[in-house]
C-alpha cells in the first residue's frame, strides 16, 4: 500500500480525504495498516463521530492496540469539528478519524492547520457527491469497487498529478 | 511617709528586680548561633527561652482586622463602596467600612442610615461569623504549606510556628514577604508580628508592630508599651487597672507579682508569664480536613462566566495550597453554584490522573463554563474535591507502564470530557465471550481487554441484527447477496438469556459492498446482517 501511494505513504501532519463510492466497500481497510503501526508506536487513535461503534474483535484481530482507541461521540455538529480539531492538534493522536458532513473549504483548512500542527495523520471520510467541492487535502481518493478488490482514483495529491487509478486488492 | 510602709516597698522593689529578666545586652551568656544560608543581619534564634518554654520557638502570629469585610470583598474586585453592618437593637451600625467607604465620608459605628445619606451605592453586608470562621479555616490549611504548626486564635488571628521553617524559606523576611504574597493572592490583607511567645505575637499583630521580636529578651521592652485593651480582659478588670493609673503592659510588668496575685486573681499573673515566656502556652493545633471544601460569598450576583472564572480562580488557590500541603493531588472535583432561588448547580469534574497544576484545572473549569447556561445569578461557590491521591511520578523510564502511557493522552481526554461530557468520550475492550454482541464493551479510554484470536470480522457491528428480505429464498440487502465464506457456526449463552445458534457467512452484493450475515438454526431460519466489513 505504501508503495503504491504518491510520497511513499500516507501524508503526515495532513488531511487524507477517502471518498468511498457505497459504505462496506474497503475503505477502513485501507487505513489499517497505518492504525496498527501507529497503535504500537504509542500513540493514540481518535475516531470521531463514527458511524456506527467499531466491533472491537475485529480491531483487536488485525493488530490495533486497543488501549489506544479512543471513541468521540459528540452530538451536535459544532462539537464534532470541535473535537476533530482538538485531537489533530494535540500531538499525541497519531490518527484522527473523521467522518464530518457539511464541512466548507475553511473548515477544512483549520483542521488541515491543526494537523500540521500536531503531526497527526488526519483521515475524513466523506460522500462521493463531495468529489468536486475544493479542499485544502493532501491527498483525495476516491474508491469504487473493482471486482473483487478496490480501485482507488487519486483526485488529487500533494507534488505529483497521477491520474492512473490504481488497483488494489483488498 | 511611713517607715513600715517604705521597708515593705523597698523589699517588694527589689523583688521584682530579681523576678523582671534583665533588659537585652546585659548579662547575655554566650554569642547567639546562626542558621546556615541566611545573609545580612542573619536570623538567629536562641536555644533556650526561659524557664517555662522548649527551645528556640518562633511565632508568627496573622492578624486580619478586615476579615468581616474581605470574606465579601474576595469574591469580585469592582470598586464599590463596600461596609460590613452589625445590628444594635433595631439600628444598623457600620462595623469596618472599605477604602472606597471611607472616601465618600462613611466612618465606623456611623448609623447605615446616615451612612446611605452620604454613599447612594453603599453595599451594606450583614456581618457574618460562620463565614469568617471558615474563612479562618481555610487560611490556616493555607498556611500549612509554610509550617505543619498551625493554630487558630478566633476570632480574627491565625499563629504559625515558624522556627523550624527559617531554614528552608532563607529567612524570616523572605517567609513574610511569601506569606504576603500568598495571602494577598486569596485577597487577604494581614498585619504579621512575630515573637518567642504565641501570645506576645499576637499582641504585637493586634498593634501593627510588624518588626519581628527574635530575641526572648527584648520581648519585655517591645511589648512595655502596649496598651492593656489589647489583652482582652473583662471590663471590671480593665477599670480597676485604670483607677490604679495603669495604662500599658510595662506599668503591670513593673508591678509585684505576689500583690498582682492577690488583687487580681493568679490568672492575670499565668497571662502575663505567658506573654513572656515564662510558662508555657500550649496552643491547640489545626487539625487539617482530608478533603478540601471552600466557600466563596460573591458580593454582588453574577451570572457572567468571566467573574465566576475569577471568584473560582481564589478557591483553586486554596485547593493547590491544600494539595501542596499534602503532596499530593485530586482526581475529582465539584463546583456547586448556589442560587438565590431554587437548586444549586453543580458541576463536575473528573481527571483521568491525580493533578494538582492550577492552569489545567482551571482550564477545564473554563471549558466548562462555556457550556454552562445560567438561568440564574449566583450568589455562593463552594468548591469540594475528592479524597487526596499520590501523584504519579514523571520519570522517564524505559518500561514505560500503563499509568504513564494512559497520562500522555490525559489533557485531551479531559478537555474533550470538559466540553462534551464524559459519557461523550470512551474507549472499546474486548470481553470473553463467543457471542458477537457480548464479546465487547465500552469502557474507559485505556484498556483493552483478554483477546482470543477469531476469524475474519466485520469492523462495524450492528447493535441490534437487521431482518433481510427474502427473494426467491436468498437474503437481500440493495442487491441479492451472493455468500462468499462461511459458515461459522457460533452457538453459546445457553447459560443466560441470550441463547445464541448461529450459522455466520460473509456476503457480497452485486455493489461491492461486503456485509457479516447470518442464518438462525432455529425455526424460523431468518437471515439477518449483523455486520458491515470496511
Amino acid at each position: 500500500m505504501d508503495a503504491v501511494l504518491p510520497g511513499g505513504g500516507w501524508p503526515q501532519g495532513a488531511l487524507t480525504e477517502i471518498l468511498p463510492m457505497r459504505e462496506g466497500i474497503g475503505e477502513l481497510r485501507l487505513v489499517i495498516p497505518a492504525l496498527m503501526r501507529l497503535s504500537r508506536s504509542n500513540r493514540w487513535i481518535a475516531w470521531i463521530a463514527p458511524p456506527r461503534m467499531p466491533y472491537a474483535p475485529a480491531l483487536a484481530t488485525v493488530g490495533i492496540d486497543l488501549s489506544r482507541v479512543l471513541l468521540v461521540r459528540p452530538t451536535t455538529k459544532a462539537d464534532t469539528l470541535w473535537a476533530t480539531e482538538q485531537a489533530l492538534r494535540y500531538g499525541k493522536c497519531g490518527a484522527v478519524l473523521a467522518w464530518p458532513r457539511q464541512v466548507n473549504y475553511r473548515t477544512l483548512r483549520r483542521l488541515q492547520l491543526a494537523a500540521e500542527a500536531g503531526q497527526a495523520w488526519g483521515f475524513l471520510f466523506r460522500s462521493p457527491r463531495e468529489k468536486n467541492s475544493p479542499s485544502p487535502a493532501a491527498l483525495r481518493l476516491r474508491l469504487e469497487p473493482l471486482g473483487t478488490g478496490l480501485a482507488a482514483q487519486i483526485l488529487k495529491c500533494r507534488g505529483g498529478h497521477v491520474t492512473k487509478p490504481i488497483i488494489l486488492k483488498v | 511617709m511611713n517607715t513600715k510602709l517604705t521597708r515593705k516597698l523597698r523589699k517588694n522593689l527589689t523583688n521584682v528586680e530579681q523576678t523582671l529578666p534583665p533588659t537585652s545586652g546585659e548579662g547575655h551568656k554566650s554569642p547567639l548561633p546562626m542558621w546556615e544560608g541566611v545573609r545580612g543581619r542573619g536570623y538567629s534564634l536562641p536555644h533556650s527561652l526561659g524557664d517555662g518554654q522548649g527551645g528556640g520557638e518562633l511565632w508568627a502570629c496573622l492578624h486580619f482586622p478586615q476579615l468581616p469585610l474581605e470574606i465579601f470583598s474576595r469574591g469580585d474586585n469592582s470598586p464599590i463602596a463596600r461596609v460590613v453592618s452589625i445590628t444594635k437593637g433595631n439600628r444598623k451600625y457600620a462595623l469596618i467600612c472599605n477604602r472606597e467607604a471611607l472616601a465618600c465620608g462613611v466612618k465606623p459605628r456611623m448609623a447605615i442610615s446616615a451612612a446611605y445619606a452620604l454613599c447612594a451605592t453603599l453595599d451594606v453586608r450583614q456581618r457574618n461569623v460562620a463565614a469568617e470562621q471558615e474563612a479562618l479555616a481555610s487560611i490556616a490549611e493555607s498556611a500549612q504549606q509554610f509550617t505543619s504548626l498551625v493554630s487558630l486564635v478566633p476570632p480574627d488571628s491565625v499563629l504559625l510556628e515558624v522556627a523550624g521553617s527559617l531554614t528552608l524559606f532563607k529567612g524570616y523576611k523572605n517567609l513574610l514577604a511569601q506569606l504576603k504574597q500568598g495571602l494577598k493572592e486569596l485577597g487577604y490583607e494581614a498585619r504579621i508580628a512575630a515573637a518567642p511567645t504565641p501570645l506576645g505575637a499576637t499582641l504585637l499583630a493586634r498593634n501593627g508592630f510588624e518588626e519581628p521580636v527574635i530575641d526572648p529578651h527584648q520581648l519585655h521592652s517591645r511589648l512595655s508599651p502596649l496598651p492593656i485593651e489589647t489583652l482582652c480582659l473583662d471590663a471590671d478588670l480593665l477599670k480597676k487597672f485604670e483607677n490604679l493609673g495603669l495604662r500599658c503592659i510595662g506599668d503591670c510588668l513593673r508591678l509585684p507579682r505576689d500583690g498582682l496575685a492577690r488583687r487580681f486573681g493568679p490568672q492575670l499573673l499565668l497571662t502575663f508569664d505567658k506573654i513572656l515566656g515564662k510558662a508555657p502556652d500550649p496552643r491547640q493545633p489545626f487539625i487539617p480536613s482530608t478533603r478540601f471544601k471552600s466557600h466563596l460569598l460573591l458580593p454582588a450576583q453574577v451570572d457572567s462566566s468571566e467573574s465566576l472564572l475569577f471568584a473560582t480562580h481564589r478557591l483553586l488557590l486554596e485547593l493547590t495550597a491544600f494539595l501542596r500541603a499534602r503532596d499530593g493531588g485530586i482526581q475529582e472535583l465539584s463546583l456547586v453554584m448556589t442560587h438565590y432561588k431554587g437548586p444549586a448547580t453543580q458541576m463536575d469534574l473528573k481527571l483521568v490522573a491525580p493533578s494538582r497544576d492550577i492552569q489545567h484545572l482551571r482550564e477545564l473549569i473554563r471549558v466548562q463554563f462555556d457550556r454552562l447556561k445560567l438561568t440564574q445569578s449566583v450568589e455562593e461557590l463552594t468548591l469540594c474535591s475528592g479524597d487526596v491521591l499520590p501523584l504519579l511520578a514523571q520519570n522517564q523510564d524505559l518500561l514505560v507502564d500503563r499509568a504513564t502511557m494512559l497520562a500522555t493522552g490525559s489533557r485531551l481526554i479531559e478537555q474533550l470530557c470538559a466540553r462534551l461530557g464524559a459519557e461523550a468520550v470512551c474507549g472499546i475492550r474486548t470481553s470473553m465471550d463467543h457471542r458477537p454482541e457480548q464479546s465487547w464493551c465500552v469502557c474507559a479510554p485505556g484498556k483493552s481487554g483478554e483477546f482470543v484470536k477469531v476469524g475474519l470480522r466485520p469492523v462495524w457491528l450492528l447493535t441490534k441484527p437487521r431482518l433481510l428480505k427474502m427473494m426467491r429464498h436468498r437474503p437481500r440487502l440493495q442487491g441479492p447477496l451472493s455468500l462468499r465464506a462461511g459458515p461459522e457456526r457460533i452457538e453459546s449463552g445457553w447459560w443466560d438469556e441470550g441463547d445464541v445458534t448461529r450459522d455466520y457467512f460473509i456476503a457480497a452484493n452485486p455493489g461491492g459492498s461486503r456485509f457479516w450475515i447470518f442464518r438462525e438454526r432455529q425455526p424460523p431460519y431468518s437471515w439477518f446482517l449483523h455486520g458491515i466489513f470496511s
